[in-house]
């Protein structure tokens, strides 16, 4: 093993772990001020996927496709909190997640409907498209690089968002007191439309970024979806700074794990064996990793409301 | 989802009480995936399945097609209902070699014949095989070899193989070793169903192979050679077709363009039976076929010849009739060997474009009237 292979391991856990957050961060606002589990936040990722995709094909430009799918999956999120997730707020999380499973089924069929059975086509733009020599001759993939600078802009602009703005100060204003800030007067009604919207642009954004490396197809949301929610438990539900400390451990455990364990196992045990412990055991990590942070922090790393 | 395919000449026919020779209604129940991730393989093999139906005019014929899901506590329900409320004679359809293994040996037992248009677990090749049961596909291993024997010709020494940690992913790669010759200089079992595959390809970059076997069926494969091609890595990439089939290959772009696969089938195999399969199929459903389309068109035609030459009521005949395998194959040349399996040539092809499409290309023949490890386990 070289230290460049180690850095460039490195680097793609970083990768999946901004990713990670781009999910994790819509579904932990929305669970931190609305109390809404969304299985359906890994629908809006595959519609931003899908999106983007078409639009792209349609006009030829990744970038005007990745707009598309910002304002798609924005609208369609307003849209079912409108219609379907505000009847949903009062009632218990079992119940939610009820509606919201039924939401993802429909979901995959209305794609299915729209855009067809087969995966579809997403390239990212040609000037990232190889990869790009990093300080050290590494070479590593440019649109990974893109998706590391992205996430990490997303991070610090919804940091911002959050502490220096007004709709932030009413957002976590929503987290602590949702009665209070309906009795000061905020439209507590439009906050929860807002929000929605923007976890669903983020959700939407993500999948959009991701569909030009992975395929766009039925069902892509839900894998990301199962580690979005062990990133937001690990960061501590409803917190934004949680969920991209958690979201870097998880992607970085993950990937990291996925190298190093069938090789580290190699030297106690019997290569095949190795392989096959190694292999499993790196695909149970994170949820070990999840296991251990609750024992001692029962409430996530960075509990919102502490 | 239920449809019965009945043409209008049935319906004009039985009216004007015209009756075909001897032919006693056939029914077929086809158990497939038609929704969630893997639905483009279910709709090739049904529509492949269908067109064949279609063509050959049978009015004696009754196709009841249900969606498995992928789920194989699903496909069980379906044929438990297909065989004791819809009573088929015959089953066939399903896709993956899971769902085969939790419907197939019940349904064969239960004295129901049982034609696979894809799935070929080894268990069912070998110790486990049915005279009720016949593969028109592939045993699984079988593209995985050809692999492993055009690598080795090829002059490949040192390969990386990878696959998903699952029963078909190790198949595969056991069938790749059992014909390369070469060194394997890393081994590794990724996650089913997993999206990203940077890791492995770090270390792909880093191991000194010449070429690398993949093993990664539907959305994983388009995942891992859209990244593989981003990382600018230059080993050469060797797969089975299943990683390159016609609708994978659109999503996958130009990533995929001069990568060798195998295969029992290409829409340039040249013989009279897949010319007309590949133009009637395109004038149908506005795509081209892709192996699943052939293996379910090739299904359909087995069972009519096996229906020309017998009733159905006489079991013993009719299974004899399906063994003789006398239909026009889109493969050229077909025949089954003791074990119901297919004794057939497995063909190297090249991802090429023509005009917009992404499509393979013949290169070559890897194995020449190959058939399977397992037949000699076969005790029928």
């Amino acid at each position: 093993m070289t230290v460049a292979l180690f850095l460039e391991q490195i680097l793609n856990g970083l990768q999946l772990g901004v990713m990670l957050f781009l999910m994790a961060a819509g579904l932990t606002l929305i669970f931190g001020v609305m109390g809404l589990i969304n299985l359906a936040h890994g629908s809006l990722f595959m519609v931003g996927g899908f999106v983007c995709a078409a639009v792209a094909a349609w006009t030829g430009s990744f970038w005007i496709g990745l707009i598309a799918s910002l304002a798609a999956a924005a609208a369609l999120g307003a849209l079912v909190e409108i219609t379907v997730i505000r009847r949903l707020y009062d009632r218990d999380h079992l119940d939610q997640v009820l509606a919201t499973f039924a939401l993802v089924l429909m979901f995959s069929e209305g794609v299915r409907f729209v855009f067809g059975s087969f995966p579809l086509y997403l390239d990212p733009p040609a000037f990232l498209s190889g990869p790009v020599t990093l300080p050290g001759g590494l070479p590593y993939p440019a649109y990974r690089l893109a998706i590391i600078i992205a996430g990490l802009a997303v991070a610090a602009g919804l940091g911002l968002l959050i502490s220096r703005t007004r709709l932030g100060m009413q957002i976590r204003a929503g987290e602590a007191d949702r009665e209070m800030i309906a009795a000061l007067g905020v439209d507590i009604r439009f906050l929860y439309t807002v929000v929605f919207a923007l976890g669903a642009a983020l959700a939407g954004f993500a999948g959009a970024l991701i569909g030009a490396i992975q395929s766009v197809q039925i069902g892509m949301g839900e894998p990301v979806l199962i580690l979005a929610f062990v990133v937001i438990v690990i960061g501590g539900i409803g917190s934004i700074r949680g969920a991209l400390v958690a979201a870097l451990i998880v992607g970085l455990v993950d990937t990291l794990g996925r190298f190093l364990l069938p090789t580290l196992l190699a030297n106690v045990m019997e290569a095949s064996a190795a392989r096959g412990v190694g292999s499993a055991l790196a695909s149970m990590l994170i949820y070990l990793l999840m296991a251990v942070v609750l024992v001692f922090k029962p409430k996530g790393l960075f509990p919102a409301n502490a | 989802m239920k449809k019965t395919v009945l043409s209008l000449a049935t319906a004009a026919s039985l009216l004007a009480g015209v009756s075909f020779a001897a032919a006693e209604p056939v029914k077929v129940g086809m158990i497939t995936t038609l929704s969630g991730g893997g639905a483009s393989l279910g709709i090739d093999v049904r529509d492949g399945f269908e067109l064949a139906l279609k063509q050959s005019g049978r009015t004696d014929i009754e196709l009841i097609v249900e969606d498995d899901a992928q789920k194989p506590d699903l496909a069980v329900q379906l044929a438990d209902k297909l065989i004791q409320s819809d009573k088929v004679d015959i089953m066939t359809g399903i896709i993956w070699s899971n769902l085969a293994m939790a419907v197939v040996p019940g349904a064969v037992a239960q004295g129901k014949i049982y034609l696979s248009p894809n799935a070929g677990p080894s268990a069912l090749a070998g110790a486990g095989c049915n005279e009720n049961y016949f593969n028109v596909a592939w045993q699984n291993d079988n593209l995985h070899e050809g692999m492993g024997a055009y690598a080795t010709t090829a002059g490949f020494k040192k390969s990386f193989i990878l696959a998903p940690n699952y029963p078909a992913g190790k198949d595969a790669l056991t069938g790749f070793k059992r014909f390369f010759k070469g060194e394997v200089v890393k081994e590794i079992y990724t996650q089913l169903g997993q999206t990203d595959y940077a890791a492995e390809i770090a270390e792909i970059r880093a191991s000194g192979a010449d070429s690398v076997f993949f093993f990664l069926p539907g959305g994983m494969g388009i995942a891992f050679m859209k990244q593989y091609a981003g990382a600018g890595v230059e080993v050469p990439l060797l797969g089975p077709a299943f990683s390159f089939d016609q609708n994978i290959l659109q999503a996958v772009g130009d990533a995929a363009l001069g990568v060798k696969n195998t295969s029992q089938w290409s829409k340039d195999i040249d013989n009279e039976t897949n010319k007309a399969f590949v133009e009637s199929y395109q004038a149908a459903y506005g795509r081209l076929p892709s192996l699943y389309s052939s293996q379910g068109f090739d299904t359909a035609n087995l069972l009519i010849s096996a229906m020309d030459a017998a009733s159905i009521s006489d079991k013993d005949a009719f299974r004899a009739a399906l063994k003789a395998a006398n239909f026009k194959s889109t493969r050229g040349d077909f025949k089954f060997g003791a074990n119901n399996h297919p004794i057939q040539d497995i063909y190297v092809r090249e991802v090429v474009k023509e005009g917009d499409v992404f499509t393979n290309k013949l290169i070559g023949v890897a194995l020449e009237d190959h058939a399977d490890a397992y037949a000699a386990d076969c005790k029928m």
